[in-house]
């Protein structure tokens, strides 16, 4: 008895339906899973003296604040080289270039960064700021290294952001007589500031979660500055963990409790950047419309 | 007085030029840096990976699977490094696309909209979070288990090599679960970009929402999903940190219970401390996954030509 009004069930439609219900209900447990796995699993070793001290035996401390601040000195250091240069590319890639095989050569080439894998970043850092600039694992070689790295990120999300800059904007700029640089310093910039920002954020994600580049460059010691100028500035030819290295050596040598610890401690950050970047965003959609 | 005189258009014009073309020509060196990098990283792992090729021989380390660096003839052979790289990356692929493209499906079509937007920012999450934080999980919470699974199957067997959980299964799985996001992502967005009128056409002629997805959306977001199959490979392939202990440490050919070595997890493992021929051949593995990697970029790029010319 079939009529039009009466839906047909099929039992190929329900297994399928199935499936696609398992299929999402098992991502999103796996999220929640790992997550509160990790939070209940290190919680209980995260406190104040384990985000303070440095790991001594010594002194019989258990802490992280050596790679903290390590972690710290990469995200500067990173960030201020390759922000200007990701930025200025992708102005000239909106603004000065004309379509042709200039720009796709270049565009081209930022996607093939973006895909590399990390382990080759670090092999080519090792080698060529390491070995061939005598930097040596230090924090320099692994903020030069990590700059390459993100440099796509962050061109990629200036070019969005000045893509969505209407071109009214420029003409109106250009037509009162502000020259082409002077419009970009004085309108374009401004309006792409939130783009930039979550460029920035989400390079910082990464370069936070970064470990197998950092490995053979920036290295494995955990020592905080010594006090004073001097201190501060030969920190940068140091070899310098970050908390994702320091995370992988513990697990290496069966020190569970403390890995879970920097564990929790990286997710935490890695939400908070998540958070910042989402509500950026969201602020940009009201803004433009987007 | 005399100064606010002299500032007017055209006296600042000179100036005004040099500006513009420091500008200019500054922005123009910024974009070269990307291509300048690439360059020097082809040319860096070029150089340091074919000396080794030539000092062992092709046929000695790509073809050969013996591995054994510090013994007193030493033997290069990379053979079941390359092939674990291969299988495991595709291992976890067939395992990892089904379930995100089905969780795309869910994404898409069938969760409400907003449970959809929460839960597609919970995967971006999941994309977020460090790949070493997904190896502790594996090696602590997989480990375990693959080493109950490995003494049940292997019970009473006396060739086999007990692991104790570091296997090629267990960095499967690991990878599989860090490929989840990519494949969600960019199914989710291939297949909302599907037009209306295709979904309603489908609809209009008696076909079940179900049918429509697979039938006529899956079909019409192929090059998408296709993309988000090749990244995930990319992904897979690239990744070091998260399953270098949970791979196993010795090189073996990639049988899951065995103890494996993939071309990032050899490098990571080693590198440390090899020196002489050993750290050149260790840089042969590097220009071997670079290939890889390149070629799947190439792929990818390719595709998406080919879809701007379709468009």
């Amino acid at each position: 008895m079939q009529t039009l009004m009466r839906k047909k069930r099929r039992v190929s439609d329900l297994v399928m339906l199935g499936l696609i219900y398992l299929s999402a209900g098992f991502a999103i447990a796996l999220l929640i899973g790992i997550i509160a796995y990790v939070f209940y699993k290190g919680f209980s070793t995260v406190n104040w003296s384990f985000l303070t001290t440095v790991t001594s035996t010594l002194r019989g401390t258990v802490g992280i604040a050596g790679n903290i601040i390590n972690t710290l000195y990469l995200i500067g250091l990173t960030l201020l080289i390759a922000t200007p240069i990701g930025v200025g590319s992708a102005i000239y890639l909106n603004e000065y270039a004309k379509p042709g095989k200039l720009v796709s050569a270049i565009e081209f080439t930022t996607e093939t960064l973006a895909g590399i894998p990390s382990i080759i970043f670090g092999l080519f850092g090792m080698v060529f700021f390491g070995t061939t600039l005598g930097l040596k694992t230090s924090i320099l070689t692994g903020a030069f290294t990590l700059t390459i790295m993100i440099l796509p990120l962050i061109t990629r999300n200036t070019q969005e952001a000045l893509k969505t800059v209407p071109d009214s904007y420029r003409s109106g700029a250009l037509g009162i007589g502000a020259t082409k640089w002077y419009m970009i310093r004085t309108v374009l910039l401004p309006s792409a500031i939130p783009g930039i920002l979550t460029g920035i954020l989400l390079a910082i994600g990464r370069i936070v979660g970064e470990s197998a580049a950092l490995l053979f460059t920036a290295g494995s010691g955990r020592n905080l500055p010594k006090a004073g100028v001097e201190g501060f500035f030969r920190k940068f030819t140091e070899s310098s963990g970050s908390l994702t290295i320091e995370l992988y050596l513990q697990m290496q040598n069966g020190k569970y409790e403390i890995a879970f610890g920097i564990a929790c401690v990286l997710l935490i950050i890695v939400l908070e950047i998540n958070l910042m970047a989402k509500w950026i965003s969201k602020r940009l959609e009201i803004k433009y419309g987007r | 007085m005399q100064n606010q005189k002299k500032e007017t258009i055209i006296s600042n014009k000179k100036h005004r030029t040099v500006a513009e073309q420091v500008a200019h020509i500054v922005f123009t060196v910024c974009a070269f840096f990307a291509v300048l990098a690439v360059l020097s990283i082809t040319a860096y792992m070029i150089i340091n990976g074919v000396p080794a090729l030539i000092r062992v021989g092709i046929k000695d380390i790509l073809f050969s699977g013996v591995w054994a660096p510090s013994a007193a003839e030493p033997q290069y052979g990379i053979l079941n490094v390359i092939l674990t790289s291969i299988i495991g990356t595709g291992l976890a692929v067939l395992l990892g696309v089904p379930i995100g493209l089905f969780t795309a499906i869910f994404l898409a079509e069938v969760a409400p909209k907003n449970v959809a937007a929460v839960i597609q920012s919970a995967v971006e999450l999941l994309a977020g979070i460090p790949s070493v934080v997904y190896g502790l999980l594996g090696i602590y919470l997989l480990g375990p288990v693959m080493y109950k699974l490995e003494r049940r199957v292997f019970e009473g067997s006396t060739t086999h090599q007990y692991t104790g959980g570091a296997n090629l299964l267990a960095a499967v799985l690991v990878l599989a679960i860090m490929i989840l996001p990519t494949v969600i992502n960019i199914s989710t967005s291939a297949l909302r970009a599907v037009p209306v009128h295709m979904k309603s056409a489908s609809l209009a002629v008696g076909a079940s929402h179900i049918q429509t997805i697979f039938k006529v959306m899956i079909p019409a977001a192929k090059s998408g999903i296709i993309s988000a199959v090749i990244l995930g490979v990319g992904r897979a392939i690239g990744e070091a940190m998260a399953i270098t202990l949970v791979s196993g440490s010795s090189v073996n050919l990639p049988l899951p219970f065995n103890s494996v070595r993939f071309l990032t997890t050899a490098i990571v493992a080693e590198m440390g401390y090899a020196g002489g021929v050993h750290r050149q051949v260790l840089f042969t593995i590097g220009l071997v996954l670079f290939a890889f990697v390149m070629l799947i970029n190439a792929t990818m790029s390719r595709l998406l030509k080919n879809k701007e010319v379709k468009d």
